[in-house]
């Protein structure tokens, strides 16, 4: 997809980010998370679902590492299934949004006048919506579908999520059509889709990935929202820690119910923080020293 | 046929307001502005008196650029009832749908009654009727003979005064930490205000909350758990809602103090033997905090956006709650009215925003 031309500044990019040990760091916890929550369960026979009246509210010991619930159940177990939810989500609507911001602000950015007037007008307006309303009426929509089912949440986050980089994509857009390269490809007779996508697509691909990167964490707290206000589909980090205030009381506290979930939250949403500022030092060009 | 002339409007009015001269913008955004007055005043003769007044003051005082955005505000907030109204139609249930099947008849009188009809572009035009002739939200569809008005008029002080002073909190500690920061680069103040900030940025601000709710409510016993009536009720909710904004603007504070401190002009400052303090805090200052007052706007809605969060994890009885309670009972009217409180204070605050721009930076306010 990037082709020979462009190898140069991309091989630059990724000795810099190997540089970077923030970056690294966060990259490797990344995938330690993630492969504990898709493997583990399966390997070492967890069952986030099974209850267990007679050890409600035990504190951590050997056999439960992370305690158990108000049913009995294994924490540790709910913490990585629940895991699951949570980075699919941020994936799988991180792509939306990307793929909506991108082809939104790629058109706006290369048709340029009217069109582009049009199109950010509808951005700006977008912009001043509190977009929790957007998300929660979104969700609304997919009332009916039944408990387990994350393309509600795919959709309503990514559909509220693409204007920063319908934004970012449609200012490097409009510098890039003015660039002889594409002149030379129009002269040559490419239609403007193919203009589009590989002329210009390849050259904004930098920015992309740092802002898809950043969006990752962003859409990970809102779905949290989304299952803190009991509006979740399936069972996500967001909901244990809902799960967790509900029983937060004067006399007891079950200090596991809330640590557990929210230290995995914690370090994943900070991994990708570390790796987004990362991927902009070693992807930005005005950064470089 | 109200409602497709008055989507029709707002649509051309949107598209219109990037393209219009200037002479007419001013006449526009003043006669929009106008509009509030006359229609939040009960007594219409003194509404419409204020609303030409408050025309006229526009249309001689303020600045284009405000008044630009008066002329987008104004159809976007008439497009947002537009939009929720078509997605909560489009949604699987209705507010007049029961346990208990109720015969058809019945349904057609209440929904004859509350003014909801079955097409979502009708339904549009009665609200906007009744919003613009009676300046009223209309009767909540769930709660029995209480009009949403009177429903929202309690949460709305609360709501604010979370609001503002979570805003407050997220500029004005953010800023502290973040000039901290720049004024020394790799100090311990730095390392900590930034590492708090990385904090603030990467956790949701529930587990932030829950986290000062046990320590501060239930360990140290400071603070009350959760309600609302004491000004102790609203410092808890304040802080978590300001969390991740006041780390936001902490970063930019840092960076834009970084960059001032390299400018030319401080550099003139210093040489001509200011002292350190006047330096920082009179030239650079104003350099460094123009990042921070363009964030205010996304900070704003931001903010009001998590207070759906906040406001349930401490019992806070605002706006945000009527929002999601109304979304979950399809009580078209409620959601609609919460809309349109969020959506108009994002708008002023921007409005305001503007204002302090062209006040902080004399580039900008050369081009009013």
């Amino acid at each position: 997809m990037v082709g020979e031309v462009t190898r140069g500044p991309w091989s630059d990019a990724w000795s810099r980010l190997r540089r970077d040990r923030a970056a690294l760091v966060g990259a490797m916890v990344l995938g330690a998370v993630a492969a504990a929550c898709f493997v583990l369960p399966a390997l070492i026979g967890l069952d986030a679902v099974a209850t267990a009246p007679g050890i409600r509210h035990r504190p951590p010991d050997l056999q439960h590492w992370f305690g158990t619930d108000s049913l009995g159940r294994d924490l540790f177990a709910r913490v990585l299934v629940g895991g699951r939810t949570s980075l699919l989500v941020g994936l799988a609507a991180t792509a939306v949004s990307v793929v909506i911001g991108t082809a939104w602000g790629g058109v706006a950015g290369y048709y340029a006048g009217r069109v582009d007037e049009f199109m950010m007008r509808i951005v700006d307006f977008l912009y001043g919506v509190p977009y929790m309303f957007l998300v929660i009426l979104i969700m609304l929509l997919f009332s009916d579908t039944a408990r387990g089912d994350l393309l509600p949440v795919f959709l309503a986050l990514g559909l509220v999520q693409w204007l920063t980089m319908a934004r970012i994509v449609r200012g490097e857009v409009l510098a890039l059509r003015e660039r002889e390269f594409v002149l030379a490809a129009r002269l040559a007779g490419a239609a403007d889709s193919r203009i589009l996508l590989r002329h210009i697509l390849p050259n904004v691909l930098g920015p992309v990935i740092v802002y898809a990167t950043l969006t990752v964490p962003s859409v990970i707290i809102l779905e949290s929202f989304l299952s803190f206000l009991g509006l979740g589909v399936a069972l996500s980090w967001g909901e244990l820690v809902a799960e967790a205030v509900s029983v937060v009381n004067p006399i007891r506290s079950y200090w596991w119910l809330l640590l557990c979930p929210s230290l995995f939250l914690a370090a994943t949403l900070l991994a990708l923080n570390f790796l987004g500022d990362g991927l902009r030092d070693a992807l930005d060009p005005r950064s470089q020293p | 046929m109200i409602g497709a002339l008055t989507l029709a409007f707002a649509v051309a009015l949107l598209g219109a307001a990037s393209f219009l001269r200037p002479s007419w913008v001013r006449v526009v955004g003043a006669l929009l502005l106008a509009a509030p007055p006359v229609l939040l005043v009960s007594e219409r003769w003194l509404g419409v008196l204020v609303g030409a007044g408050a025309a006229a003051l526009a249309f001689r005082f303020l600045p284009i650029r405000v008044l630009r955005r008066v002329v987008f505000l104004v159809p976007s907030l008439v497009l947002l009832v537009f939009v929720t109204t078509a997605l909560m139609y489009a949604a699987p249930g209705s507010p007049f749908a029961q346990e208990r099947v109720a015969a058809p008849q019945v349904e057609e009188a209440l929904r004859a009654q509350y003014g909801v009809p079955r097409s979502a572009i009708e339904f549009f035009g009665v609200y906007m009727e009744r919003l613009v002739v009676e300046g009223s939200l209309g009767p909540s569809l769930k709660v029995q003979g209480r009009s949403v008005g009177e429903l929202l008029a309690p949460a709305l002080p609360v709501s604010l005064s979370l609001g503002l002073l979570a805003l407050t909190l997220a500029v004005g500690g953010g800023l502290v930490l973040g000039i901290a920061a720049g004024v020394w680069p790799r100090s311990w103040i730095d390392h900590t205000s930034m590492g708090l900030a990385l904090v603030g940025i990467s956790l949701p601000n529930f587990v932030i909350g829950a986290g000062l709710l046990i320590v501060f409510a239930l360990g140290l016993g400071w603070l009350p758990v959760a309600g609302w009536g004491t000004p102790g009720h609203l410092v808890l909710p304040a802080v978590t809602l300001a969390a991740p904004y006041a780390a936001y603007v902490a970063r930019l504070a840092r960076a834009g103090m970084l960059e001032t401190m390299q400018q030319d002009f401080v550099r003139t400052a210093r040489a001509k033997g200011l002292p350190e303090r006047v330096v920082v805090l009179d030239h650079a200052l104003r350099g460094a905090v123009l990042p921070v007052v363009s964030f205010l706007g996304p900070a704003a809605a931001g903010i009001l956006t998590g207070s759906f969060v906040v406001e349930t994890l401490y019992g806070v009885p605002g706006m945000g709650q009527w929002f999601v309670k109304g979304a979950i009972n399809r009580d078209y009217s409620v959601v609609l009215g919460t809309a349109l409180f969020y959506a108009s204070l994002v708008g002023v605050l921007n409005l305001g925003v503007d204002l302090l721009y062209a006040w902080i930076d004399p580039r900008v306010r050369e081009q009013l």
